[in-house]
């Protein structure tokens, strides 16, 4: 595990833009969001967003993929814990997504790559401060090729 | 799957969206997708020129599907599906894409909004690409309405229900309805008396051909959903036949069981088989089993043997029901905070410190006193008394955070009635603020202070002790700056309100929410103020929060309107998005069975099997299966996947 290295082989350009693949559950996080956009917070656009009904529907394979696909970085975010539209949903999630986690990092890749956060519909600031600091905390890793396909 | 023929519609939202999205340069790109034969912007799809020209363009093109890059679907995804539904197609082939919400208002890069914007599009015309038609799944309705709890809340629901035509089972965990309100003595601002005006609608109740009537039952459980719950119901044995029964009281008067009397709040005994009062509904003797000396003939049957209307069966067995309910109106009602947990108001051991429901018992015509006030301790007339308010309440760091809303008024209402009784005697009231918003109730405080001379002080009282046969109040005055001490006959303290111990239970039977307080929780604080979070469960009165009679009874209505209008449909549907089982990779592992929280799948002939009906649609199913065996409808894993590639640029 070098990942001293890894920094070093992706040499910080002023253009590197991490692209975030973003689910957001429906109740909760996307309503966050759409929150934020209300009030007009701004934050970075690199995480774009596919709406879920819950975050407990996220399978590991979607993470995986958007890995294999090209993200830099993949974020989950639900409702608070005990607060799941479905009642359990994010307990599901998390457990599950917690072994992700645990798999990148034995298939090489920074799992800092993946996140899970908990925003609620009245949580905008909270949202946008969320993507805010998963760029800024991307950025130093560059660019993900352990994972994808081909590099591009 | 044949390719399909999309339509994209790029909304400019005026300039909400156009100034920092390039709208003709996305609707361009959506050009660019296979299954894409037109696309379109306009500077507001959803007004009528704009929706017109969906519609058009459907018919025109031969569209199958339709994305709209606009704003959040919670605002038009409805318009635009009934828009596709119009022109034809599928209302579930027409997905939204958030360009407003979650890109054009967040950003000010317009190369890099229009390059996000050009994403989520892509991503939701991938999406349709691989969506079917979908019908809404139709429910039936059972046309009952199951009300929890007998007080004045599940009264008016009942009777309103009834009235309406709809037919009631009101449950009641003890021997009688009435609630705590039966418990009063008079009632603000007007001062009628409490059981001249419940006492009618309880005998309505016990006579309406709509309402059936169980008391000394209790919810036990409950399945099903919204138009078809099963309710199952515990009813308790009275050991008393209530058709038999002509509460002649003979029986009471051999019982040798003496117990404290719950209804008089233990200021008055009460034998083993007992009536709580004489008005009570149904109006009928309850043996209390826990008192009684053993249903034993050789131990005892003295009420049996005295009863002459043979009425009395000690071989009654508790029964459990099972009734068929398309709502159900939880109205379980308060209790006082207790006495127990206030250490410097004597922990509930002082027998002249009484809480509110006992003071209202003194008051009563029918009370232990026989409506005189009299110290429990020594039946003495007692000349000072001291009201405190706020006990519990407005005391986040020990007690309740909240303020319990009607003790202003009804300590204004005790003080007054305290006066009328012992014109002599003097009324002290200690209050932090008084909170008199409704009609008539600042009018009535103010002629509690003026005409009736309550003396109020603003302030409160720290400790309390007993002493040479009174009680001595310590307290502050902070409008003077002075301290208080006042050598009381009674005290009166105004307790906080909280959930019923009942309402735990019942929000846990039926899996509604509770607020941090432990009140029943309402789906929106404004807009649905009597609705719970599971559809189909309404709330009422004191259960939802601290409230005072004439706002229990509109609360009661509404949520029995509420009812009226949902069991007023013929059939309820319930969205068709719902997980699907793929019988050829399923092999009968279990893992979704016990990742559903609805109990929505179960297994047979070794496979899995979905009840759409009961399915929500969360997919958590489906992120659980190893094998791919199971998927929401129109959010499969191979959509999901196509959308990813969007976002990433493929």
């Amino acid at each position: 595990m070098s990942r001293q290295g890894d920094w070093n082989l992706n040499p910080m350009s002023e253009t590197y833009e991490p692209k975030i693949v973003a689910f957001l559950c429906k109740w909760c996080s996307s309503a966050g969001s759409d929150l934020a956009g209300v009030s007009r917070i701004q934050y970075p656009a690199n995480a774009t967003p596919i709406t879920v009904a819950c975050s407990g529907s996220v399978s590991p394979q979607y993470v995986l993929s958007a890995f294999k696909k090209g993200a830099d970085g993949v974020l989950v975010s639900g409702c608070h814990i005990g607060d799941c539209h479905y009642m359990e949903g994010n307990y599901h999630a998390r457990r599950k997504l917690y072994l992700v986690k645990e798999l990148l990092e034995f298939t090489g890749v920074e799992p800092e790559r993946f996140r899970m956060s908990w925003v609620s519909a009245a949580e905008g600031a909270k949202f946008a401060q969320v993507v805010r600091d998963f760029v800024d905390d991307l950025r130093p890793l560059g660019s993900q090729d352990k994972m994808r396909n081909e590099p591009t | 799957m044949s390719k399909k023929r999309t339509g994209v519609f790029v909304c400019h939202c005026g300039n909400n969206i156009a100034a920092t999205v390039d709208v003709a340069r996305v609707a361009q790109e959506m050009a660019g997708e296979e299954s894409v034969v037109c696309a379109k912007d306009y500077v507001y799809m959803c007004s009528d020129p704009g929706q017109n020209a969906v519609i058009q363009a459907i018919k025109d093109n031969q569209l199958d599907s339709v994305v709209v890059s606009c704003c959040s679907p919670t605002l038009h995804e409805k318009t635009f599906r009934d828009n596709a539904r119009a022109a034809g197609l599928n209302e579930f082939t027409c997905e939204i894409a958030n360009i407003r919400e979650q890109c054009a208002w967040v950003h000010k890069d317009r190369a890099k909004a229009t390059e996000k914007a050009i994403k989520i599009s892509r991503s939701a015309v991938r999406r349709v690409s691989g969506a079917k038609s979908l019908e809404p799944i139709g429910i039936g309705v059972t046309r009952r309405v199951l009300v929890i709890g007998g007080g004045i809340a599940g009264i008016q629901a009942s009777l309103d229900l009834a009235n309406a035509g709809l037919e009631v089972v009101l449950v009641e965990k003890q021997a009688t309805l009435g609630g705590h309100m039966i418990q009063l003595s008079e009632t603000f601002p007007t001062l009628d008396c409490s059981q001249c005006i419940l006492s009618p609608k309880m005998v309505e109740v016990s006579r309406h051909p709509k309402i059936k009537l169980m008391t000394y039952s209790e919810l036990q459980e409950v399945s099903g959903y919204v138009g078809n719950f099963k309710a199952k119901i515990l009813k308790k044995p009275t050991y008393v036949d209530p058709e038999k029964c002509k509460i002649c009281d003979d029986c009471s008067q051999v019982c040798p069981v003496v117990v404290p009397n719950q209804y008089d709040l233990n200021l008055t005994a009460r034998r083993a088989i007992h009536i709580p009062y004489a008005q009570a509904i149904p109006a009928s003797y309850t043996l209390d089993i826990k008192a009684c000396l053993g249903l034993n003939p050789v131990v005892c049957g003295k009420c049996k043997d005295a009863c002459e209307a043979q009425a009395i069966n000690y071989d009654m067995q508790p029964e459990t029901v099972v009734e068929d309910v398309g709502a159900i109106i939880v109205a379980t009602g308060f209790d006082l905070y207790g006495q127990e947990k206030l250490g410097e108001f004597g922990q509930g051991k002082i027998e002249d410190v009484l809480d509110g429901l006992q003071f209202e018992r003194l008051c009563s015509a029918s009370g232990p006193t026989k409506g005189r006030i009299l110290r429990p301790s020594d039946h003495t007339e007692p000349k000072d008394v001291v009201f405190i308010q706020c006990v519990g309440s407005r005391d986040p760091a020990r007690h309740c955070a909240y303020c319990s809303k009607i003790c202003c008024m009804y300590t204004a209402k005790h003080a007054s009635l305290y006066k009328h009784h012992v014109p002599d005697g003097r009324a002290w009231v200690f209050y932090i603020d008084i909170r008199s918003g409704g009609k008539g109730y600042e009018e009535f405080v103010q002629r509690t202070m003026e005409e009736d001379e309550a003396i109020y002080l603003r302030g409160r009282v720290s400790t309390l002790y007993q002493q040479n046969g009174k009680i001595r109040v310590m307290g502050t005055d902070t409008l003077s700056g002075e301290n208080v001490e006042i050598d009381a006959d009674m005290v009166v303290l105004a307790l906080a309100m909280q959930p019923s111990a009942g309402t735990a239970e019942a929000a846990k039977v039926l899996k509604i929410g509770r607020d941090k307080d432990g009140f029943l929780a309402e789906a929106h604080p404004k807009l649905k103020p009597v609705e719970s979070v599971t559809v189909g469960v309404y709330l009422a009165g004191t259960a939802q929060g601290p409230k005072d009679i004439p706002e229990t009874v509109s609360q009661a209505s509404a949520a029995a309107a509420k009812a009226i209008i949902l069991l007023s449909q013929d059939r309820l549907t319930h969205a068709p998005t719902v997980a699907q089982v793929r019988k050829s990779h399923c092999t009968g592992c279990e893992m979704c069975v016990d990742a559903c929280p609805y109990e929505a799948i179960h297994l047979e002939n070794g496979k899995a099997v979905v009840n759409d009906v009961l399915c929500e649609g969360c997919g958590t199913c489906s992120a659980t299966c190893v094998r791919a065996a199971i998927e929401v409808k129109n959010a499969t894993p191979m959509q999901m996947n196509q959308m990813i590639e969007a976002v990433l640029g493929f």
